[in-house]
């Protein structure tokens, strides 16, 4: 605790007195890396405002669209505030395997000259504003389990609880230094830290949370195919800075993941359209943009350590695995994840963070300092081995910390809005707002 | 005097109204509803999710015309209407007893 308060102290006087903290490194800040992760960072803001909040609003109903699209808003406002305070220090610092240090709480220290040893060219403050806009997004993503029945300020308070059980310590394990990440681990851009754990904290949330009026039996078809049309664009656009921006830099290898990802996605796509197409005679236009994001989500730890055709068979098994999870198992198992949150980013982050473990390619993962890693289709098992563990402890995690969120969120609220509000719709009762007026 | 009442698919209405027009009917009104006959509306499929959509968009179109023109009205919708599948729609003819025109206060046929 005396660390604690000590290092508060120490933060809020730097803050108060708005000086500069002074370099404690030399500067090795270069121009074209800091240029390229600049238009990284905002590419993925722009993936969650507009992108995840037009996604996913297209696909509620109309009597929700304000509420839906207010979560992933609200995500943006809480996270961003709690990553600059508390969160990029708890994520990105220190040696510790389980969780990292208050050395940047406030961003104490962090200078115009100051750099992570974690993204060694560009300004440590740019690398934490790109680390932020994953955190947003994955809490933002979480909501799309819980649309159309969620309590907004239960919503509000699940984003700050999350954040600090679940997010924080996957990110220091997986990217900060931890655990994870000693053990070889395997995660570029957010198989385990963004996908998994968004889609599986969707799940719990969505069974916990029950199932949505009518769900089954009413229409509770999209409102508007077009908004998710248009938001599935900013969303794959995005996916460029997302997996791109991983590299931390502006070269050959974020090159290669931005290759890899347009090319799974366009193997989603088509895979998903394809199989709709033989099973039911026509292809949906929420088809196509489902197997394009199961395979931008599928692709995603795997996209900077692979060869630009592996995201080809990566896009087309997510395509075929995703289209099952949401189309067949979840009416099978009959829960309610609103807007297959779990279906696509769950699933698509387990397979794919598996997927890396076995096309990991050597010359693509090895760097000056780095022999590279080697996949099951090298002929290494090894690291397969490693991915799996990584889902195994990501999943359980995510599980039980998720649970326990929402649980302390009951503390304080109901999860659910009422059956009334709910009929009522969201926007209204909620927001005191509706989309249109005659 | 009768009251043409037809039910047709929307995107009918140009060649339904261009019809009348030929047919001599100056004047008629139309409405954009939703329904369902023997079609029993159709069913959407979202990520596996079917939902049948009872309602189906339709518009309704009436025409007061003289009687002696009555026939050639019903074959002119009849033949600008058709589509040949399910859903094209219905006409229902009733009696009309008074019309009048509000500018200038002429009744039934010279009101037409």
């Amino acid at each position: 605790m005396t660390k604690i308060s000590a290092a508060c102290a120490a933060a809020l006087c730097a803050l108060l007195s708005a000086a500069p903290a002074l370099a404690q490194e030399t500067s090795k800040i270069d121009a074209a890396d800091t240029g390229f992760m600049i238009v990284a960072t905002a590419l993925v803001l722009m993936m969650t405002l507009p992108g995840l909040a037009l996604f996913y609003s297209g696909m509620v109903r109309k009597k929700n669209v304000l509420a839906t699209m207010a979560q992933s808003l609200i995500a943006t406002a809480i996270v961003s505030i709690l990553w600059g305070s508390v969160g990029y220090s708890l994520a990105f610092t220190g040696d510790n395997p389980f969780i990292g240090s208050l050395s940047r709480v406030l961003l104490q220290g962090v200078g115009v000259d100051t750099i992570s040893p974690l993204a060694k060219t560009i300004p440590e403050i740019l690398f934490a504003a790109y680390q932020m806009t994953f955190a947003v997004i994955t809490c933002a993503l979480v909501g799309g389990s819980v649309a159309e029945r969620m309590k907004f300020s239960a919503f509000m308070i699940f984003c700050v609880i999350w954040l600090f059980i679940v997010y924080i310590p996957s990110a220091h394990w997986v990217w900060g230094g931890g655990f994870l990440q000693t053990m070889g681990v395997l995660d570029f851009a957010g198989g385990t830290v963004v996908h998994i754990n968004a889609g599986v904290a969707g799940l719990v949330a969505a069974l916990m949370m029950g199932n949505r009026q009518g769900f089954g039996r009413e229409n509770l078809s999209p409102f508007d195919l077009s908004l998710a049309v248009i938001g599935t664009g900013l969303l794959w656009v995005g996916w460029f800075g997302f997996n791109g921006g991983s590299a931390l830099g502006a070269n050959s290898r974020a090159v290669f993941a931005i290759v890899a990802t347009h090319l799974a996605a366009c193997a989603g796509a088509l895979v998903w359209s394809g199989l709709e197409w033989y099973e039911r005679g026509k292809p949906s236009v929420l088809g196509v943009i489902s197997g394009a994001v199961a395979g931008l989500g599928t692709i995603t730890p795997a996209s900077g350590y692979i060869l630009p055709w592996h995201g080809v068979v990566i896009g087309l098994v997510a395509g075929g695995v995703c289209y099952w999870f949401c189309t067949v198992a979840k009416h099978r198992f009959r829960y309610d994840d609103s807007l297959d949150v779990f279906g696509v980013h769950g699933v698509g982050g387990i397979l794919g963070t598996l997927l890396a473990g076995v096309f990991a390619t050597r010359a693509v993962t090895a760097s000056a300092s780095e022999p590279g890693v080697s996949g099951l289709l090298e002929g290494d098992p090894h690291q397969f081995l490693v991915q799996a563990i990584g889902v195994g402890v990501t999943i359980a995690w995510c599980v039980a910390g998720t649970f326990v969120s929402l649980k302390i969120v009951s503390l304080f609220t109901s999860l659910r809005v009422s059956g009334d509000d709910e009929r009522e719709g969201l926007d209204i009762a909620l927001h005191g707002e509706a989309l249109h007026h005659q | 005097m009768k009251l043409i009442t037809a039910i047709i698919k929307p995107f009918k209405l140009d060649e339904v109204r261009q019809a009348l027009t030929e047919a001599g009917i100056l004047g008629m009104t139309s409405t954009e509803v939703k329904g369902y006959g023997r079609q029993k509306g159709h069913s959407e499929i979202y990520r596996g999710a079917e939902y049948v959509v009872a309602f189906l968009p339709k518009v309704k179109v009436e025409v007061a015309v003289p009687s002696p023109i009555v026939e050639s009205a019903i074959a002119a919708i009849m033949r600008a209407a058709h589509t040949g599948h399910i859903g094209d729609g219905k006409i229902f003819v009733s009696p009309l007893e008074r019309a009048l025109r509000i500018r200038t206060g002429e009744v039934d046929q010279d009101a037409l």
